[in-house]
């Protein structure tokens, strides 16, 4: 099997814009393929992810029809990650050798919605209240504060760290540093998570052109080689989103399978992690997610976040562009975000988010419904 | 006249409703509502089986907002009440998500006794008054 190089990224900035999510879809593939400095007529293969474009191959229309493979992938908070796979995985096979994948979404404002249907559930789930996201994260976020001895005011910092973060990102969304009181103060949404622990839908894309490991010195003399990306669903014994009950036997959350298969395809654990990015799609879910990805023990996040751990500056940067709650969440391209922060931190190339001493490995996690997580690994 | 929002997952109007789940012969999971196959073992011996009417709460938070449709309560913003949602385990058997009576976080503790009841949700177009199931302290 090959290995997999990445020699570019591009990202449009998330946000809301007047374009169309195919036209960002464009922008984002001319800034990938700029950044390895190849035509769009070398790419041989595509992928895309999006959940409200049903098409989005139909971007070829706009940068060259010629006429290649591509795949179109939806796999929910999962769907970058599955594109980055399948990419990835095409040409490890040695289908082909050089590939793009791309995420694209354009969301209406407010939390996603769906008919219940679509993801298997009862009508009256949703005709009572509870087919609503942010609900189950509030649920956890409640329960793992209460057992592991987390305060509230950590869920404040976390959301204050990354808008910080977001100020000195020039692609984010939210670009403003809020207060942890400020925070605290905004309207509860579910308990213990107030409106500005969350992140919210958006708009925006990505993309990443990917190699055969031994060729990628031609295109590039910083190849940042992909070692592993693992997607997991929900066992039977996890609580997970949409759940209507759960077995009194609990299992792990499926992000918990999918960090420990890619670090084991990777050949390297958490403790060799320099820089991470990780789904916070509210405060709670970052500091659960930091254990579940096996990077700290739980409860231990009350001392770490305390000390800035997961500051750019500290031993453990979490979300160094701001993640979710800074750039808001176009599914398609979401975890297309957090490979593109990493390519440029292990790069050298983040700028004022530069994580210090040449970090050489990156991890992604991403998490959602109804129970599926993909977690990524990066080296240089 | 009153009726439930899905007839089909409990046992009311019984003076003493209980939630309808299945059970799997060949491994005893237990689902909530019923499913043909088993989530555990995918076997297809599952049976109806009434779910124990109390239990413990595991997990809970409130719902701050209205949720978007298909929610069928119907308040707006302004007439809009949080409401209290948690995860309840029923004796050893299974623990199922549901709404609960008591949505201030001050008054819901973990491992709180709750059991199992009947609440008006909203009237209908017709007049009628549609109940649905609630956990309440007990
Ligand atoms: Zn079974």
């Amino acid at each position: 099997m090959n290995d997999v190089a990445i020699i570019g990224v591009g990202l449009h900035p998330f946000g809301r814009f007047e374009k169309s999510a195919m036209e960002l879809g464009a922008d984002a593939i001319q800034l990938a393929l700029k950044d390895a400095g190849v035509g769009w007529k070398d790419i041989q293969f595509g992928v895309g992810g999006s959940l409200e474009i049903a098409n989005p191959d139909a971007v070829t229309r706009l940068v060259g029809l010629t006429g290649i493979p591509f795949t179109d992938v939806f796999n929910a908070c999962a769907t970058a990650a599955s594109a980055i796979q399948l990419c990835a995985d095409t040409i490890r096979l040695g289908k082909y050798d050089i590939g793009i994948a791309v995420g694209l979404d354009k969301h209406p404002r407010g939390a996603f919605t769906a008919h219940p249907s679509m993801l298997g559930l009862p009508a009256w789930y949703a005709e009572n209240g509870q087919y609503v996201t942010t609900q189950f994260f509030g649920i956890k976020a409640n329960r793992y504060l209460h057992e592991h001895g987390i305060s509230q005011r950590t869920l404040a910092k976390v959301a204050a760290k990354n808008y910080r973060n977001g100020v000195i990102n020039p692609n984010a969304f939210r670009r403003k540093a809020l207060s942890e009181e400020e925070i605290l103060g905004s309207p509860m949404l579910n308990y213990p998570l107030t409106h500005y622990m969350f992140c919210s839908p958006d708009e925006g894309a990505a993309a990443a052109i990917m190699c055969r490991a031994d060729i990628a010195h031609r295109f590039t003399s910083q190849p940042i080689y992909l070692r592993a990306t693992e997607i997991r669903t929900r066992r039977f014994g996890a609580y997970e989103v949409h759940s209507t009950f759960a077995p009194v036997d609990e299992d792990v959350a499926p992000t918990v399978y999918a960090a420990r298969a890619a670090f084991e395809a990777a050949g390297i654990g958490p403790g060799d992690v320099d820089v991470i990015q990780l789904q916070d799609t509210d405060a709670g879910a970052e500091i659960i997610h930091m254990a579940e990805c096996g990077f700290c023990a739980d409860g231990e996040q009350e001392k770490l976040i305390a000390e800035g751990a997961t500051e750019i500056s500290g031993s453990l940067p979490v979300n160094t562009d701001g993640g979710l709650i800074a750039n808001g969440e176009p599914i398609g391209a979401s975890g297309l975000r957090q490979v593109h922060e990493l390519v440029r931190q292990l790069r050298g190339q983040a700028g004022d988010r530069q994580v210090a001493g040449n970090p050489r490995v990156g991890f992604a996690q991403v998490y959602g419904a109804p129970g599926t997580a993909a977690a990524t690994v990066l080296t240089v | 006249m009153q009726k439930a929002l899905a007839p089909e997952i409990s046992t009311w109007p019984d003076e003493q409703p209980q939630l309808i789940g299945s059970r799997c012969g060949d491994c005893s999971a237990t689902t909530f509502p019923t499913q043909a196959l088993c989530p555990r073992c995918s076997g297809d011996k599952m049976s109806d089986e009434l779910l124990p009417r109390r239990g413990t709460l595991i997990a809970w938070t409130t719902q701050g907002f209205v949720p978007k449709l298909p929610y069928a309560g119907g308040e707006t913003a302004e007439t809009f009440k949080p409401f209290g949602v948690g995860l309840v385990q029923l004796d050893d058997v299974i623990r199922v998500e549901g709404r609960l009576t008591e949505s201030d976080p001050e008054k819901l503790k973990f491992g709180m006794d709750v059991e199992l009841t009947m609440v008006p949700f909203y009237t209908d177009a017709d007049g009628d008054e549609v109940i649905t199931f609630a956990f309440a302290p007990a």
